[in-house]
């Protein structure tokens, strides 16, 4: 067992993990985070995708170990202060870009990662920018609305 | 997963040392490695982390050839590559950007996917990995699917990669994977053309000599248009037939040159 | 200005906030104390004679608690099929056996053989690759038509064949269907493949059995779409559990598509164990794991004639189709390619002679049920490719040609050769429609762009009609089905005025928990945030049967209705007595209760307080509280319909298809929430074209599962699909439920895939290909090279 520590949505959280525990899965089990979601096992679908230092990375495909001393950013981090929505979010809500929910946080963190890159991202940079993020419900055409409102609203300054 | 001892070593020694207890393994950015970690297909007793190692990251320019450290990240090398921006436009379409803010250049060369970018990338740059031990040609290295010239516990520290006059990487994606279909990568250099194929052959990255000796001779798509890539030896699945893959080398060749 | 409450209101969705926050409550986020895990070993051959299994090294390794094999299962119930089939000869359809764990053979990639429970899933893990399986692998039966030969491998030794039924319908009408296309002007034929699919929601199954010896109550948590068919069926056909003691719970469930309809192993297993080993027993799916134990979807392989007579009046329809069943019958599997399937082989057309014929098969593969459409996009895919086939072949113009066979408005309601009757429709509306929102006048300057560039532009047209809102009772009962087809709903009012409305419908992406209210709020005239929606656990809502085939606000939401009716019956009588005024001049309207020609008024919230604290109330005729349930039994299917069209752009070079525009005019009757219908539609556009140009589940001929993960199975990404256009104001509200409501969860992924696979031969033809007629889905870029090529 290794021990490891790290701040995740600003407070310092701690544990014990095997070798082969995933970030995922400490987020999940050790630390009750469970917005992060687990959709595949290649690494493909995009439901756990979560910032490590900053970065979008997928939780499934990066061990516990690894993320020893970073900052970690979760769904559970992205509202504001006072619980309301934080301008992602919200666009998600008002644009309809989500239906069962289970893909939505890992499409929130990679919307935010794109628009920390590119506040103003074409329609096709954002199609591009979720490659990596699979949703079977939406059709994505609401997706992609609600990054560009999100975008017009300024959201980079909210994104982290 | 089986269950593993975890390693982040700070310096090559270590790695290279934490490497040499039985059934240890290297982790680059762990995105092809975790996933087949996951389905049971390795049980390595140690995983060695080679992300914490300062020395490996970075990319520098000098002399004409552009040196990407060994645990350098894809985004990385998309962002800062500039120096040779067929490279960087390379990396920039490898996985997703979650896969490239974590996948590293010699996690994937060690790998050697068949269908990967990068050994396209450093076989048409003519690259030369440089390990802990020594410097390999890319030529010598790549020695089919899933086989390099990599020695038990040898890391992959960096690559150098000349940059050629003109290159160009043309990617068309297996719609499921999104790794290369067929990728082709053609390289300009003083000394010749360098056209590299990932992606099509059974026996992984290759060169398409043929193309290379036509574009040597006259350096435009056209030059393409008498040649004919063999299917013999292509992989043939449910994506596409041997036949299509010979195809889309050709397309991509001269889409290559075209753009380049 | 848009409405912003109520009915018509595109009102945002209240289950987003959780969502959005993280918060969701799935059913892998469900924890009991004491919890263990549970791993399958699943075959690893198709087909596989098990002599024997030693778990004596599994059973000592780190945190194993107990493992099960099929011995552990003799004498509990199998898992059962909800519908049978009666074949063209008035047999019932040939019904194997569905054990939870192997019973001495595996007959399919995937079957499990068996369990280990212990303190983690990673241990549970480890130990199942210790378990020795001494098994004789069998030849595999893959291929239907192999499978259908004389002599072939059988899947199930007590079966006297694989072929499951070979239905014919209607089967008295198959001597004129025949004699009226050996006499037609013209006959166009089409074999096509509708090609295996994997549903694939993004939330895998997972299930989680607990049970408390004390009161001996068995509670599952599951990812379901029903949790009452599951109890229904679980307990009743498998464990032998009496419904009072099994609690069954979907809470928030991460899509469904059909897959999470049917009774799976799994859930049993948790349920059973939980109370083997007395502690509670979770699965949790991985999506490797999904590829083999989910139900799969469509996979027929089918020829169909058209006759036409010279100015191409349809006159008669003639399909044949191999459906497969995979290894066993899957809950509601042989209905598919039959009730669901051949009664819409009509279409939108007045074709009088209509014969259907279709032979299930058994298979050594994941069994096959119904996943968004079921049997609906089988019926239209081959129907549109067809007259899209022979609109070409007479050269008629491929929407003239539509038009000149539509059903007209006056002809309504239009009972079909194939045994359904349609209640109301304007097909003509929805064309016209859509000739304007996919401005088709303007292709042709579309397609000169794109081919300046190099790019085959092709243009496809489709209609397509669904029956949902399944279904009436008595008629599926006489059908096969073994199960009532009702939905039922309780309105609760509390003593405040506020409203829980528990139904029977299950919300997995849908979002009942807004549009729900929307309904009661308008009837009542108050404000939605007054009225929750309560769904998923079957010890608090009423029986129903959840969620499927577009037809929970149709049905369920109909009850729903019916039981507000009621409430304002039963609110009108208090507030009559309150205002002192007769029943009959008591009216409703935005929340106040008023007398006609007076300016006597009640607000609803002092009505709902005396009816529980009825101190002046009229006790000698009506009983306190305000509590109403209905169960609604539709007359008739609903019948959604519309028209599609597809522009694409072929390359060339490499034959890679781009969608450049989708636009869906479709008929759903009246709308609830306008942003949720086009976000449905949406999401089935998605499927549609993930159908026509990337996915394929795919076997090689030993049955080894070649695309078994996203590495093969291609997913539509944001990068394969436009935005879309669509609209619904083309309604014919339905008239035989009271919301006039029709369903539209599936036709988006019903109506798209024709389209897309006209526009792509429609490109080849205008690039000079005109050999090719026909590319199978999905039409990859090898796949259209080839047809252009050869080879």
């Amino acid at each position: 067992m290794t021990d490891v520590k790290m701040t995740v949505n600003g407070k310092e959280r701690s544990g014990s993990v095997e070798g082969r525990t995933l970030l995922v899965n400490f987020l999940r089990d050790d630390l009750r985070l469970t917005g992060t979601h687990v959709g595949c096992d290649t690494s493909q679908c995009g439901a756990c995708v979560v910032h490590v230092n900053g970065k979008a990375v997928k939780a499934c495909t990066m061990l516990a170990a690894e993320a020893d001393g970073a900052e970690v950013a979760t769904i559970e981090g992205m509202a504001n202060a006072d619980g309301s929505l934080g301008v992602i979010q919200q666009a998600f809500q008002d644009h309809h870009g989500l239906q069962c929910g289970f893909c939505t946080p890992g499409m929130v963190m990679s919307a935010a990662a794109l628009l920390a890159e590119n506040a103003n991202p074409t329609e096709q940079e954002i199609r591009e920018y979720l490659e990596g993020n699979i949703c079977r419900c939406t059709g994505y055409h609401n997706i992609v609305k609600a990054i560009q409102a999100a975008a017009a609203n300024g959201s980079a300054v909210a994104a982290e | 997963m089986y269950n593993f001892e975890f390693a982040k070593p700070g310096s090559v020694a270590d790695a290279v040392s934490a490497l040499g207890e039985d059934e240890a393994q290297a982790l680059g950015g762990g995105q092809t490695l975790i996933p087949t970690l996951k389905q049971r297909l390795a049980s390595p007793s140690t995983l060695v982390s080679l992300t914490g190692i300062a020395d490996m990251v970075g990319i520098s320019d000098a002399g004409g050839v552009m040196t990407i450290g060994g645990a350098t990240t894809h985004a990385a090398v998309a962002a800062g590559g500039g120096a040779y921006p067929a490279l960087a436009a390379m990396a920039s379409h490898i996985g997703d950007p979650a896969v490239r803010n974590r996948g590293t250049v010699g996690g994937s060369l060690a790998n050697n996917d068949p269908s990967a970018c990068y050994p396209c990338g450093a076989l048409a740059s003519g690259a030369t990995i440089v390990t802990n031990a020594r410097e390999i040609a890319a030529d010598d290295y790549f020695q089919g699917m899933f086989t390099t010239a990599l020695e038990e516990g040898e890391i992959v520290t960096s690559v150098k990669f000349p940059i050629p006059e003109r290159a160009n990487y043309q990617k068309f994606v297996q719609p499921a994977s999104r790794f290369a279909l067929v990728g082709v990568m053609v390289a300009k250099h003083a000394d010749g053309v360098r056209v590299a194929v990932t992606g099509a052959s059974e026996g992984g990255v290759f060169r398409w000599t043929e193309a290379e000796e036509a574009l040597n001779g006259n350096y435009s798509a056209d030059a393409i248009d008498g040649l004919n890539a063999s299917a013999d030896g292509m992989i043939g699945d449910m994506h596409g037939t041997p036949e299509y893959r010979a195809h889309l080398i050709k397309v991509l060749t001269k889409r290559a040159v075209a753009a380049s | 200005m848009p409405k912003d409450n109520g009915i018509g209101a595109s009102s945002k969705r209240r289950e987003d906030v959780r969502f959005l926050t993280g918060k969701g409550q799935y059913t892998d986020d469900i924890n009991v104390y004491g919890q263990t895990y549970v791993h399958f070993l699943r075959s690893d051959v198709a087909h596989g004679q098990i002599n024997g299994i030693d778990t004596t090294a599994a059973a000592a390794m780190p945190g194993v608690v107990r493992i099960f094999t099929g011995a552990d299962f003799e004498g509990i119930g199998g898992l059962p099929c909800g519908w049978q089939v009666t074949d063209r000869h008035g047999e019932a359809m040939q019904e194997p056996g569905h054990p939870v764990l192997c019973q001495g053979k595996a007959r399919h990639v995937g079957d499990p053989i068996a369990a280990v429970v212990a303190e983690s899933a990673e241990e549970a893990r480890d130990a199942a690759a210790a378990i020795e399986v001494d098994m004789t692998e069998l030849p595999a039966v893959i291929d239907m038509a192999a499978a259908l030969a004389e002599g072939s491998t059988k899947v199930h030794d007590d079966l006297t064949s694989n072929l499951c039924y070979d239905w014919g319908f209607v089967e008295e009408n198959k001597a004129a269907v025949d004699e009226a296309i050996a006499g037609a002007h013209h006959v166009t034929t089409l074999e096509l493949t509708n090609q295996r699919l994997v549903a694939n929601p993004m939330e895998p199954r997972v299930a989680l059995g607990d049970y408390n010896a004390a009161n001996e109550e068995h509670t599952l948590y599951t990812t379901s779409q029903n949790p009452h068919v599951i109890r229904l069926l679980m307990g009743a056909f498998v464990l032998g559990i009496p419904e009072h003691k099994l609690r069954v719970v979907a809470p928030d469930v991460g899509g469904g598509f059909g897959t999470k309809i049917f009774h799976y192993a799994e859930e049993a297993f948790c349920t059973f164990a939980a109370k083997a080993v007395g502690r509670p027993v979770k699965w949790t799916s991985s999506r490797s794991e999904a590829f083999m134990s989910d139900a799969h979807g469509r996979d027929h392989v089918t020829k169909i004639d058209l006759a036409m007579d010279e100015n191409g009046k349809f006159l008669a329809v003639r399909t044949d189709t191999m459906a497969n069943m995979g290894a066993y019958l899957s809950t509601f599997a042989p209905s598919v390619p039959t009730w669901l399937h051949g009664t819409l082989m009509a279409g939108n057309y007045t074709t009088p002679l209509i014969y259907v014929n279709v032979k299930a098969v058994f298979t050594n593969t994941v069994p096959v049920d119904a996943y968004r459409g079921a049997g609906r996009p089988e019926a239209t895919y081959q129907l549109e490719r067809v007259i899209d086939k022979a609109a070409r072949e007479m050269g008629i113009d491929p929407i003239e040609l539509r038009r000149r066979n539509f059903i007209q408005p006056d002809q309504y309601p239009y009972a079909t050769p194939v045994a359904v009757e349609y209640d109301t429709g304007n097909y003509e509306a929805t064309m016209a429609k859509l000739e304007e929102i996919g401005d088709i006048a303007g292709f042709a300057a579309r397609r000169a762009e794109s081919e300046a560039r190099g790019k085959l532009r092709g243009f496809g047209v489709n209609c397509y009609i669904e029956a949902c809102g399944i279904a009436p009772s008595n008629l599926v009962g006489q059908l096969g089905a073994r199960a009532g087809l009702y939905d039922a709903a309780t309105v609760r009012v509390n003593a405040t005025g506020s409203i829980s409305v528990m139904v029977g419908a299950h919300s997995h992406g849908q979002g009942h928990e807004t549009t729900f209210p929307q309904v009661v709020a308008e009837m009542l005239g108050i404000d939605e945030s007054m009225i929750d929606i309560v769904h998923g656990d079957s010890s608090k809502i009423p029986f129903g049967m959840g969620t499927y085939g577009s037809r929970s606000l149709a049905v369920c939401g109909s009850a729903m209705v019916r039981a507000t009716e009621k409430i304002i019956n039963k609110a009108k009588k208090i507030a009559a007595h309150l205002m002192e005024a007769a029943e009959g001049d008591v009216e409703l309207a935005n929340g106040q209760f008023t007398v006609a020609g007076t300016d006597k008024s009640v607000a609803w919230g002092d009505v709902t307080l005396a009816a529980y604290v009825p101190h002046n109330y009229p006790l000698e005729d009506i009983e306190p509280g305000l509590e109403e349930t209905a169960f609604y039994d539709p007359a008739n299917f609903t019948y959604p319909a519309g028209a599609y069209c597809c522009e694409v752009e072929v390359d060339p070079d490499t034959g890679k298809v781009e969608i450049m525009s989708f636009a869906a005019a479709d008929d759903f009757g009246n709308v609830i929430n306008p942003m949720i219908v086009e976000g449905q539609v949406h999401g089935g556009l998605a499927q549609g074209i993930g159908q026509a140009l990337l996915e394929n589940c795919v076997y090689d001929e030993n049955g080894q599962l070649l695309s078994g993960s996203y590495m093969d199975y291609a997913m539509p990404r944001a990068d394969d699909v436009p935005c879309y256009v669509v609209d619904h104001s083309c309604a014919t509200p339905c008239t035989h439920n009271p919301l006039g409501v029709k369903g539209c969860g599936e036709a988006g992924a019903i109506g798209s895939p024709p389209s897309v696979v006209n526009a792509v031969i429609d490109a080849l033809h205008s690039g000079g290909h005109t050999h090719v007629t026909h590319i199978d889905m999905p039409v990859s870029p090898s796949r259209v090279w080839q047809a252009v090529h050869g080879g």
